[in-house]
């Protein structure tokens, strides 16, 4: 007996049963990564533009001259390892050409218990990106019973970072950063990423942004190995600083409105932000050092 | 095609009814107990890996009896909808309720046009914060859908354990530990032996926790708590 037939209404696929399956009140899909679910099921949720090669021809990004693709503009964001984990840190300035979009946004991100994110690019595809990575994470959490290694979870942001591949020719760059703390090695991990999803581990530290290049100068020769947590922090405000010195991008601290960038700190002990007031008194001493009397 | 003979409906679901039962009963009982600080989930549940019991979404858990396979199969599809539902909307938007009236759809509809319905009893419990109320759902093989107070119990010898907990009731929510003991004894009534700690499964919703409330007790903690 023929089984009857209907059209599914989400994607037109003539042979979905869909609409016959007594599970259809719940989402059903094999796999235990909500990315790839998300862009099976429900493309339109998915980041990033999915009728690219209609555009094709009006591609504002031209390839053929070297040059020209594009880079993370605005934003420091940087990573450093220390005695018992790493420090990620961030300025809040976001841009839109020449004119300050926001003053405080936060460009550091809890992914969960044991890793955080920073972003450089393009403000909004970055943060939808950090919100998926996290709900990727827990949900594999979730539905497997155990954590990803620290090793899976930054080989997954770069298969995002990879995904995001056509929005890059249309110059809206997501640049991750990423730092988790390996519960098997028991240190911290700092991973860089390229725009095709290239993934490349650092040994100590590690910024990105256009004041990135100001930040690994003040790092380079600041950093020191198994640095005390305080001493990783204060080097970590000190190069935020120094490129907030160089680079128009990115954000200094901002005594009048009270607006100080942001750090976490990764370590077995899971993420724990660094409260405002000890990034303000790092930062009052460190003024106070260079002000002229 | 030969036709094929007659059965009236009332007889075809009552089997479908008695197949479900008899596969249900066949396991192990779980209780949701609600204690001071939230929600307690103890299973008797000798395996260490295959659990029983398992976090849905911030304030959400899940529990299932019956057959593993069929179960699982609806834990995994919950959390897809509550990952799906918090990420489209927001982490707040996520609710017992929904979740439970999409699992009472699924399983109603299995029960009424699949040729075997599916051998399983479900809980969905949400802990409140901020001073709401707590939610305990039990979701039966037909898709009805019951709201209990207190505490529920699924699977295995259900009605007996649940005798238990009816005559053990305190007006005030119990401690975690005394909540666990009155669970513990309610599970020994209906197994045939003492059950040592390392075959109970538990877990708490508490609403102290910071963000995602659930938790599981390992056995080493569940030995500190009763010692």
């Amino acid at each position: 007996m023929q089984k009857p037939r209907l059209r599914c209404s989400k994607n037109f696929r003539p042979d979905c049963d869909h609409h016959m399956n007594p599970m259809s009140f719940l989402p059903h899909h094999d796999g235990s990564s909500f990315f790839d679910f998300l862009t099976q099921h429900h493309p339109e949720l998915r980041p990033g533009l999915q009728d690219i090669s209609m555009q094709r021809a009006a591609l504002p990004v031209d390839l053929v001259r070297p040059g020209t693709i594009p880079v993370p503009h605005g934003t420091t964001v940087l990573a450093l390892k220390y005695r018992d984990g790493a420090i990620i840190a961030g300025d809040r300035r976001a841009t839109e050409g020449f004119q300050i979009a926001d003053r405080r946004i936060e460009k550091v991100f809890r992914i969960d218990e044991y890793s955080a994110m920073a972003i450089a690019g393009a403000a909004g595809p970055c943060i939808e990106m950090a919100k998926l990575f996290q709900t990727e994470l827990e949900h594999y959490e979730k539905l497997e019973g155990v954590q990803l290694s620290c090793e899976g979870k930054a080989n997954k942001l770069g298969q995002m970072v990879k995904a995001n591949l056509p929005m890059v020719f249309q110059g809206l760059v997501v640049m991750p950063l990423y730092v988790g703390y390996d519960l098997k090695r028991q240190e911290g991990r700092i991973f860089k990423y390229d725009i095709t999803g290239g993934r490349y581990e650092e040994s100590d530290h590690h910024s990105i942004g256009s004041g990135g290049k100001d930040a690994r100068n003040t790092m380079r020769e600041h950093y020191r190995l198994g640095l005390d947590e305080e001493n990783a922090i204060r080097v970590a405000l000190l190069a935020l600083y120094n490129a907030a010195d160089e680079d128009v991008g990115t954000g200094g601290p901002d005594l009048v409105r009270g607006i100080y960038p942001t750090a976490k700190i990764v370590s077995g002990a899971g993420i724990t932000d660094v409260p405002e007031t000890r990034v303000r008194a790092l930062y009052e001493t460190m003024i106070a050092e260079r002000r002229r009397s | 095609m030969p036709l094929p003979y007659y059965v009236s409906p009332e007889q075809m679901m009552q089997d479908k009814a008695e197949y479900a039962k008899k596969g249900i009963a066949k396991g192990r009982s779980i209780i949701a107990l609600e204690y001071v600080d939230g929600i307690v989930l103890a299973a008797d549940n000798p395996s260490s890996s295959l659990h029983k019991v398992s976090e849905v979404y911030d304030r959400i858990a899940f529990a299932g009896a019956g057959k593993y396979s069929e179960f699982e199969h609806l834990r995994k599809a919950g959390i897809r909808h509550a990952d799906l539902t918090g990420y489209m909307y927001s982490r707040e938007d996520v609710s017992a309720r929904t979740l439970s009236n999409a699992y009472s759809q699924s399983l109603g509809t299995a029960f009424s046009t699949d040729v075997k319905p599916l051998e399983v009893e479900i809980l969905v419990v949400q802990v409140g914060v901020n001073g709401q109320a707590n939610e305990i759902f039990r979701i039966s093989f037909d898709g009805s859908i019951a709201d209990e107070k207190s505490f529920a119990v699924i699977g295995g010898r259900s009605e007996a354990v649940q005798q238990y907990l009816r005559e053990h009731a305190t007006p005030q929510p119990p401690t975690l530990k005394d909540g666990l003991r009155r669970c513990l004894s309610a599970l020994e009534q209906v197994a045939t032996q003492k059950i040592p700690s390392e075959n109970l499964e538990v877990a708490v919703l508490d609403r102290h926790r910071q963000g995602r409330k659930f938790r599981r007790l390992t056995s080493a903690d569940i030995s500190h708590l009763f010692a």
